[in-house]
């Protein structure tokens, strides 16, 4: 187990080398000058040089290559400029509460598609089946930030049952002190019920809009892998053994459906940290998506390149804690591993 | 039961008779909390708490602007609608008690009792260190400063403990005003040299984080790109007390949400939002909108005259008759804006800036004149903008190219992106182009220096040069500070008239400031940096 973890983190290295290279790279060919950007709507020509020297965009590009990854070796993301703090502390303070968000988004949307999934493959043709056809189908042809607004819309704004979308936290609500960075934990850490629920309710809208574009995938992976699994051999044995339809769906179908659901499910976590950027605009959710958007749009290097970079560390973890489930779901997979 | 479950049970009932005043009623110190509390939503913030920073974007001079305090100030006037609009002429103390101007100085006496948030008090020495810093961290700072004539760390001299001169470099009518914008702000500079460093001698890393003011709010807490939350200074000598106690900003990027927020009595105050939604805001009268024009300000189409067609005079006249003023005015402005357009063909010049052309659409006198210049089938163009603006920008360039297909100019729009647009300006390659200039100071020679002069700088997005022009120009700016009025008037009018025969860019309106705000919020102010002024504003 420990080799083949040390093994993939080995395989790793490469592509963050070539992650670096590339983003830094990419940023750099990006159209816009910063130094006039930031230099304001008012500057001469010589007041755009000094922001360039100040910034150190003056140097030659391998200079700035080296000095970003000396830097990098160190822990220092760089500043960012139009936020005018440290990447670093800047993505540790965003990324739980985009992490917590898109977990919760995941969990909705696992809840509804998997009982959703298997019931349709165990009744093929039947409501249920097109119900779960539907459902799917609507979730992902909507764009989410449509879904977004829709749902403020009518839940906010014409109803008035859910919170006004201001972020994490309703504006006379503080933040409880960081234990995990996720809200919902740390409020009962803290035994403040209260700043709970206000962190549940920002919550609830903005999840749901990211569970309804991920439910498709889920369901229907779960729904085709159900119907493979259920025509195979093993399970026609268990059933003319006289098992009881739920072992049978349960205990033996299931369990190897799970696979290609498990693999579904890691692409979909790492789409919807990419859906989370315009998730993040519509519910002003202070996140990383946003972050990394609002600087790229002002061709702010830093941030863009800690964005990333993280989220290439991201993938590469989410890939290796997909395949120790493997293993832990199917024993076969651990001896070939 | 707390806020959100006390919406839930009366938002059926509240639905009718839902005032501004409706959910926070829950228990009394939160209600009292929030009668005390201004709740801004808006699209951008602060990127840096001190205007003197590097790259401080315009969120941050709002935070600069109610947390330190200048020397002086303007006093305020009835503008538009009753609105109070800043007077450019008549200036009030803020530090000072009295201001003394003399031939070729200015003599401010400090108030006694003024101090600084962290409780040490103001003195001679932490005013020229402040205006030190200004004339020298380079940027934009430097750069406002020079557009007053203060360039140089010895005009600033220290007579006693709370008495400070100000010396001018050369005569030059914008020195004073130029001390009551944002940029000469007073700093704590004991404070900030105790948190400088020898590669910052400054201070900037310290005060982009916190203030160090004097002034009548300081930020206690900033997250950059979501809030800022800023609280009263008890201490503030500067004017009247302000009412509100709390200012809470908040970054609200989809412009549809703010509205809802505003809609819902949730957010107080809002601005940045599309014209559409201001004008429908503004009909149905549930919120207050207020619309002002900027002060010095024109949007325009601008043409490059270095290169052809738009070399020649008479294509650029084609030019402005050719734009389609008024549908741009009603399509893409929904009335929110002046026309600078079709004055009347006896009008007289007037002493003053912005003010119409007398141009007007009419295609056929477009024809006749590209016709004369040579272009009788037209010819191939880019017309360009900042997709920053892109809500006013785009339809705007759309009913351009249309008009200008009528008589056989292709256009092709280029959308520039904002973090490109000043880059591309300053290339100054664009062949036509829409832009807004706005000078802070609001002066016609102020705006011409800028935008008309030989010197080419930025703004002179045309690359307009001509001899007379600047002749005039450099008369207006001298006649200015000498105080000879009839030679200003004439310099004035003489490069208002030039500027419209020739029409190196054809201006198209000025625009209006637009805010948003809930009926039981009073106090809103136009100030020449169209930032709100939390100071003068109650609730309640």
């Amino acid at each position: 187990m420990l080799t083949m973890i040390g093994k993939r983190l080995m395989f790793a290295i490469p592509s963050l080398i070539g992650v670096v290279i590339v983003t830094f790279l990419l940023t750099r060919a990006l159209p816009g000058d910063p130094a006039a950007y930031f230099a304001g709507p008012a500057a001469t020509k010589e007041a755009v040089e000094q922001i360039r020297k100040k910034l150190g965009l003056d140097k030659p590009l391998i200079e700035q290559f080296f000095r970003y990854t000396n830097d990098l070796a160190h822990g220092d993301f760089g500043n960012s400029l139009t936020t005018g703090q440290p990447v670093a502390a800047e993505i540790r303070n965003r990324l739980p509460a985009s992490a917590e968000l898109t977990l919760l988004g995941l969990i909705v949307s696992i809840v509804i598609a998997i009982p959703l999934g298997v019931l349709a493959a165990t009744r093929p043709g039947s409501w249920i089946d097109h119900l779960c056809r539907i459902t799917t189908t609507a979730g992902v042809s909507l764009p989410v930030f449509f879904t977004g607004l829709v749902l403020v819309y009518v839940f906010y704004f014409r109803l008035g049952w859910s919170p006004a979308p201001l972020g994490r936290l309703d504006v006379f609500y503080s933040a409880p002190p960081t234990v995990t960075g996720f809200y919902l934990i740390d409020t009962l850490i803290a035994r403040d019920v209260e700043t709970f629920r206000s962190a549940l309710s920002q919550l609830i809208l903005p999840a749901t809009t990211l569970a309804i574009f991920s439910l498709a995938p889920i369901a229907r992976m779960t729904r085709a892998s159900m119907l493979a699994v259920l025509a195979s051999e093993f399970v026609r044995t268990a059933r003319a053994s006289g098992l009881s339809p739920s072992t049978v769906i349960v205990t033996y179908a299931f369990r190897n459906a799970m696979l290609p659901v498990i693999t579904t499910l890691s692409m979909v976590f790492s789409f919807l940290l990419g859906a989370n950027v315009l998730v993040e605009k519509v519910f002003a959710w202070p996140g990383i998506g946003s972050y990394a958007v609002e600087a790229l749009i002002s061709s702010d290097f830093a941030p863009v390149q800690g964005f990333v970079l993280t989220m290439a560390v991201m993938y590469v973890l989410l890939n290796l804690v997909i395949d120790i489930l493997y293993g832990v779901i199917d024993p076969r997979v651990r001896l070939e591993g | 039961m707390k806020r959100r479950d006390f919406l839930k049970s009366v938002s059926g009932l509240a639905a009718g008779a839902a005032l501004p005043a409706m959910p926070q009623v829950v228990s009394s110190a939160k209600a009292d909390a929030r009668s005390e509390t201004l709740l801004i939503v808006s699209e951008g913030g602060p990127n840096n708490l001190d205007i003197h920073g590097v790259g401080t974007n315009v969120p941050g001079y709002e935070v600069s602007w109610n947390c330190y305090d200048r020397l002086i100030s303007h006093e305020m006037k009835s503008g538009p609608g009753g609105v109070p609009y800043y007077d450019r002429d008549k200036f009030k103390g803020e530090l000072a008690d009295d201001m003394k101007i003399d031939d070729m100085s200015v003599t401010f006496k400090l108030k006694k009792n003024a101090k600084f948030h962290d409780g040490a008090p103001v003195t001679a020495k932490d005013v020229k260190w402040s205006l030190d810093r200004a004339v020298s961290v380079g940027g934009f700072p430097t750069f406002q400063m020079s557009a007053g004539s203060l360039t140089k760390a010895e005009q600033f001299v220290v007579i006693d403990d709370s008495t400070v001169r100000v010396d001018f470099a050369k005569k030059d009518r914008l020195t004073i005003p130029d001390l009551a914008v944002i940029v000469p702000c007073v700093v704590n500079s004991e404070l900030v040299k105790k948190n400088a460093s020898e590669k910052d001698p400054w201070g900037l890393e310290f005060t982009k984080q916190q203030t160090a003011g004097s002034g009548a709010y300081k930020v206690t807490k900033w997250t950059a790109g979501t809030e800022v939350v800023m609280e009263r200074n008890e201490d503030w000598v500067g004017g009247p007390l302000p009412k509100i106690k709390r200012v809470i900003w908040r970054m609200v990027p989809q412009a549809g949400n703010r509205r809802a927020l505003l809609e819902r009595g949730d957010a107080d105050i809002s601005y940045e939002l599309p014209f559409k939604d201001f004008q429908e805001m503004k009909a149905n009268g549930k919120l207050n909108v207020v619309s002002l024009p900027f002060s010095n300000g024109i949007q325009y189409i601008g043409m490059n005259v270095t290169k052809p067609p738009f070399d020649n005079p008479k294509v650029r006249q084609a030019m402005a008759y050719a734009l389609p003023y008024q549908k741009i005015m009603d399509a893409v402005l929904f009335g929110l804006g002046n026309p600078m357009f079709g004055a009347a063909k006896d009008k007289a010049t007037e002493v003053a800036w912005p003010q119409p052309h007398k141009y007007n659409t009419d295609m056929e006198k477009a024809k006749a004149l590209l016709a004369e210049a040579g272009y009788a089938n037209g010819f191939e163009t880019t017309i360009s903008f900042d997709l920053n603006f892109a809500g006013v920008n785009e339809p705007l360039c759309v009913l351009v190219q249309e008009s200008l297909a009528q008589l056989g100019i292709k256009t092709t729009i280029n959308k520039v992106p904002g973090a490109n647009w000043r880059t591309e300006l300053n290339k100054k390659e664009m062949p036509l182009f829409t832009n807004v200039f706005s000078g802070w100071l609001d002066y016609p020679e102020y705006f011409f220096y800028w935008c008309y002069h030989g010197n080419n700088s930025v703004f002179n997005t045309m690359s307009y040069k001509s001899a007379e022009m600047d002749k005039l120009i450099d008369g207006a700016r001298t006649a200015a500070a000498t105080g000879d009025k009839a030679a200003y008037d004439a310099d004035v009018k003489g490069f208002v008239d030039l500027a419209y025969a020739d029409v190196p860019r054809i201006p198209l309106y000025q625009p209006f400031v637009n805010v948003a705000m809930q009926k039981n919020i009073s106090g809103y102010q136009y100030w020449f940096h169209r930032r709100l002024d939390y100071r003068a504003m109650a609730k309640g």
